[in-house]
């Protein structure tokens, strides 16, 4: 049973050390990443992906409870600690979802009957655009349905507790539902995001410079609330999206609702 | 001096092994461990390059008309002595992995296949013994699959060669990288070379083409000459045999 992940400084990309010393982050916490491209966002990630023990690039050191993970733990991904969504990863199999989903619950060791992995395509769907069905093949999927099957799998499968997220709000899917539907069940969660929205629905930001971890900012109440009217900009803008896609014009009285929230 | 531990690295083209050995040997660098690497290729490499780029002493053998493996076996034991004389600790030797019917691995050496997560999910299956006879497994470019697939790729692995270490290393970063110097560190022994045995036999290398024929056709063929077998072809019937004709004679 995974409590806490501990971080413990490296060196940034200048040799000096890190002015975080130490993050300790406990499971049902989310913890976002933010910072400029190239400040060292996915390198954090990587460092606990790996679980580095000083012997990567940054220097960091990983803790699982408190300690050390013993070599069988660090090098051995069956003991499957560490799930990971980024915006790089594609499907590469030629097959199709259910096939797949079949497959992986397989190697996960637990029964793969028609009605949970019914169970974890419906859980797709509520985050796509447009619907996965059983039948269609991995390779053919579009961007926003790749992802939402990825998230769902994560979150029904793989079962990991902690898990690494990489960017990936750029799919056209439902941000929130699968932060929710990945943050459930006392995970340890890392969102790597430029995304502002996400970036307030961590409880704690982690800000990146040159490479090292510069501080840890607790979110305010004004955040959350902030977070909220984020959320009804989130709302507009998809509104004007939706309207673009489906061929209809769009007047300005559709940001008419944004200025009662500024009021 | 001491003979050095030898690791020989295997697998398809393309698959990632020089940049994966790349990342390992300057892991092993950092902790002084000298490391001397043998290069093998049949007609052109510029590997070796790289190699020196990061301060190893490089030697390259170019197998030319002959099958690389073959090759590799045969100048084994003048590469371990090159290694020695360059007071390695450990020797690498990356061969050129092609057909896939051979495994250079020999039972006194450590063995490494490199494998690319984004080539088919049958590919374990595919490379046979280059696969099966390995102590080591490297899987490369994992980081751009969805983490499932990583999960179903290590489970064929591991299926095909239960008693394989199966170690992620990205070509790119050199995330994992520590992680394979750590295998090497443990797993390479210090063990004589001459008297060990190739895990897998060779194939039989003895028609007309290997001793340098160039014409084609059954008549200019002898030595060990194994034909197909095809499997049988449907009467045609007199309309379709006459549109064939026809065909044949515009082409």
């Amino acid at each position: 049973m995974i409590s806490t992940v501990s971080i413990l400084a490296g060196r940034d990309k200048s040799g000096n050390p890190e002015r975080v010393e130490r993050l300790d982050i406990s499971g049902g916490q989310i913890y976002s990443i933010v910072g400029f491209t190239g400040s060292g966002k996915s390198q954090l990630i990587g460092d606990i992906e790996q679980m580095a023990q000083g012997d990567t690039v940054t220097g960091r050191s990983i803790l699982i409870n408190g300690k050390a993970p013993n070599p069988e733990i660090r090098f051995h991904p069956e003991s499957k600690l560490v799930a990971q969504l980024s915006q790089n990863m594609n499907f590469a199999l030629e097959m199709t979802v259910m096939e797949f989903l079949g497959l992986h619950a397989e190697c996960r060791g637990f029964a793969a009957d028609e009605t949970s992995l019914k169970t974890v395509l419906d859980s797709a769907n509520s985050l796509a655009g447009e619907a996965l069905k059983p039948a269609d093949v991995l390779t053919r999927l579009s961007g926003g349905q790749s992802r939402a099957l990825m998230i769902a799998d994560v979150a029904h499968i793989s079962n990991s507790p902690i898990i690494l997220i990489d960017e990936v709000e750029n799919a056209g899917i439902d941000r929130r539902c699968a932060l929710d539907l990945l943050t459930g069940r006392g995970k340890i969660v890392l969102i790597v995001t430029h995304d502002p929205q996400l970036a307030l629905l961590g409880e704690r930001r982690v800000v990146m410079k040159n490479g090292g971890m510069d501080c840890v900012l607790e979110r305010s109440e004004g955040e959350i609330k902030a977070e909220e009217i984020l959320g009804r900009y989130t709302k507009t803008l998809a509104e004007v999206q939706e309207k673009l896609r489906s061929g209809e014009r769009v007047e300005p009285e559709i940001f008419e609702a944004m200025e009662v929230i500024r009021a | 001096m001491d003979v050095p531990r030898t690791v020989i690295v295997a697998g398809p083209p393309a698959s990632g092994k020089t940049s994966v050995m790349i990342h390992a040997i300057s892991c092993l660098q950092r902790a002084e461990i000298r490391t001397a690497v043998v290069k093998i290729d049949c007609l052109a490499t510029e590997d070796d390059r790289r190699y020196k780029d990061i301060g190893v002493p490089v030697a390259v053998g170019l197998s030319e008309d002959i099958c690389p493996d073959h090759y590799f076996v045969v100048n084994l034991e003048e590469m371990r002595d090159w290694a020695e004389a360059n007071r390695a600790d450990v020797l690498v030797v990356e061969t050129a992995g092609l057909c896939h019917r051979c495994a250079p691995g020999i039972d006194k050496a450590l063995a490494i296949c490199v494998i690319d997560s984004h080539s088919s999910i049958k590919i374990p299956e595919k490379i046979g013994p280059i696969l099966t006879t390995s102590d080591v497994v490297v899987v490369t470019k994992g980081d751009s699959i969805s983490q499932a697939e990583r999960e179903v790729f290590r489970n064929r692995i591991h299926r095909i060669n239960p008693n394989a270490e199966i170690v992620e290393v990205n070509g790119i970063t050199g995330a994992g990288g520590e992680h394979l110097a750590n295998v090497l560190e443990r797993r390479a022994l210090r063990q004589e070379l001459i008297g060990s045995r190739l895990r897998h036999p060779m194939p039989t290398a003895i028609c007309s083409y290997c001793m340098g024929e160039m014409r084609v056709g059954t008549s200019f063929q002898q030595g060990a000459v194994y034909k197909m077998t095809f499997p049988s072809v449907e009467t045609l019937t007199a309309a379709e045999s006459a549109g064939a004709g026809a065909m044949g004679e515009n082409s």
